[in-house]
């Protein structure tokens, strides 16, 4: 079943210097499955996954021929349908605990805010819930951490603090933008499984944006490999070793892998006819 | 006689009324011309080592020395020209309103050394940056490009050591390939002598030859390239850390 579909995407931004394509002609479509985004700094991944929300501000424009969410046309739906979609039917994880979550408000307090004001909960069902919310993220002592404020968390339950935010609603899609780059590798690893058993538990399709072909390769089903604003190929994870693009395979080799060799790591080929 | 030497070293301070541990009894050894790697988790005390050495966490007990001599506190400008830091992030590590020939015309200028002007000139072309470089403002940069002007400054006073805090762990993929490329040719160089703090045990295996593992601010286990690589490790805790990372390789 095709939970979200996009074809032809494309966002442009008019600025002084000229018109800024960031993402030029992206199609896909997307069930309860694991969709990896992968590419470089500033080709368009974080822009593809925002223009699903409809989360991009003028100058910025995103046009598409199709973008459908279950049923809903999310190039036509008004801002009022938008509103009700995000978060309670498509949540987003941002990159970065640090800028994403308010820093003079108490963990509690941002967790609990939605119920209140859009479910009208009261203060102790919703506590109850936000509590229940991060246990499911795997934090130890939630009530602790729901009196905490955000600068008291280390990276990792920050990180965990904003995927229980997002799954309080129990949405249908969750696009998690670069959700791990910020962590260690042992903690990254529990953030992962905890996303791996939500998708599978709860039966979400996830969108996973990230610039490490390796970790997408190994955690999702499917991958998207973008390159300036286009995807130059797209294949499954398991076969993600057999990756044809000389990009894609760059993007495999420029990691340095235990016990490989010391002779100075492939750098990127960035030929411009991929852009084509 | 090793370059850099770490005895015993404790590091505590108190927050909130609390005592914190950071780092207990680590001692190690660096030689001259040798690539030394700090591998664990957030807070097990990796990058406070660092900021002991530089003089930026207090040291509680024990002794640094460096070249045999115990290093004197404040540190001084004798130190500055040995021993220099590259931080993670390059957002933070650079004065947002200062240009790229100030920020690294600075140390020349604390230090009374001439010719500063070929110098900035030489030290961006050194880290592979254009020369018209020069006069911008961090902002304008990129974060890997930001990464080489930190390595830039760390570099203008031609120290031996340079203790690098995670260089790469804010970089994409193929930006961090470019900066560790760069810092193994500038390593081979000059003949620096690298103490590297890194959670990605890759990352460490590509450019050190030694690693010490650590977790909450002990050290847990010390091994050579070769150890890791065939997964020599006695200890739990490390073999958790190189399943994690090593989870992660897809075997071609």
């Amino acid at each position: 079943m095709t939970l979200l579909s996009v074809k032809d995407l494309r966002v442009t931004f008019d600025t002084e210097a000229g018109r800024v394509e960031a993402v030029r002609g992206v199609s896909f479509s997307l069930g309860r499955e694991r969709l990896g985004i992968v590419g470089e700094s500033g080709s368009g991944k974080t822009m593809t996954g925002r223009s699903v929300l409809r989360l991009i501000r003028p100058p910025g424009r995103i046009e598409a021929t199709e973008m459908v969410f279950d049923g809903t046309d999310l190039l036509r739906a008004s801002e009022r349908e938008m509103r009700a979609l995000r978060g309670q039917r498509i949540a987003m994880v941002m990159q970065d605990p640090k800028y994403s979550l308010n820093p003079v408000m108490k963990v509690g307090a941002q967790l609990t805010e939605g119920l209140r004001q859009r479910d009208g909960m009261s203060a102790r069902a919703a506590r109850l819930k936000a509590i229940e919310a991060l246990e499911a993220v795997q934090i130890r002592g939630p009530e602790r951490v729901m009196e905490a404020y955000p600068h008291e968390l280390s990276g990792g339950m920050g990180q965990r603090v904003m995927i229980a935010m997002m799954l309080i609603p129990n949405p249908d899609l969750l696009i998690a933008d670069e959700p791990t780059s910020a962590l260690d590798v042992t903690v990254q690893a529990e953030v992962l499984s905890i996303l791996d058993g939500l998708v599978r538990d709860r039966g979400m399709g996830l969108i996973f944006i990230s610039h490490d072909l390796r970790l997408v390769g190994r955690f999702c089903d499917r991958v998207l490999v973008m390159y300036k604003g286009r995807v130059v190929e797209e294949l499954e994870a398991k076969n993600l070793m057999q990756a044809e693009h000389p990009y894609t395979r760059g993007l495999l080799n420029c990691l340095p892998r235990i016990g490989g060799s010391r002779a100075p790591l492939p750098g990127l080929d960035r030929a411009a006819e991929w852009a084509e | 006689m090793a370059l850099i030497e770490v005895e015993n070293l404790s590091v505590q301070y108190g927050t909130k009324g609390q005592l914190v541990r950071a780092v207990e009894g680590v001692s190690l050894r660096v030689d001259a011309r040798e690539s030394y790697g700090l591998v664990g988790e957030s807070g097990s005390g990796k990058s406070t080592i660092l900021r002991a050495i530089c003089g930026l966490a207090p040291v509680t007990a024990g002794q640094i020395r460096i070249g045999g001599q115990p290093v004197p506190t404040p540190r001084g400008r004798a130190f500055s020209r040995r021993v220099q830091m590259v931080f993670q992030d390059p957002y933070a590590s650079l004065h947002p309103r200062h240009t790229l020939d100030r920020t690294l015309s600075e140390p020349l200028a604390i230090h009374g050394i001439g010719g500063s002007d070929a110098r900035v000139v030489k030290a961006l072309e050194d880290v592979g940056l254009p020369a018209n470089f020069r006069f911008r403002y961090p902002h304008q940069l990129s974060g890997g490009q930001r990464q080489r002007v930190a390595i830039a400054r760390a570099l203008m006073l031609e120290p031996e050591i340079l203790l690098l805090d995670e260089p790469t762990s804010a970089l994409d993929a193929s930006v961090q390939a470019e900066t560790l490329n760069l810092l193994n040719r500038l390593r081979e160089e000059r003949g620096l002598t690298f103490l590297m703090v890194s959670h990605d045990l890759a990352v460490i295996d590509h450019m050190c030859d030694r690693v010490l593992v650590m977790q909450h601010g002990r050290a847990v286990e010390e091994l050579t390239r070769d150890q890791l690589a065939g997964a020599k490790m006695t200890t739990d805790y490390a073999r958790t850390l190189f399943d994690a990372s090593a989870d992660r390789m897809l075997e071609a």
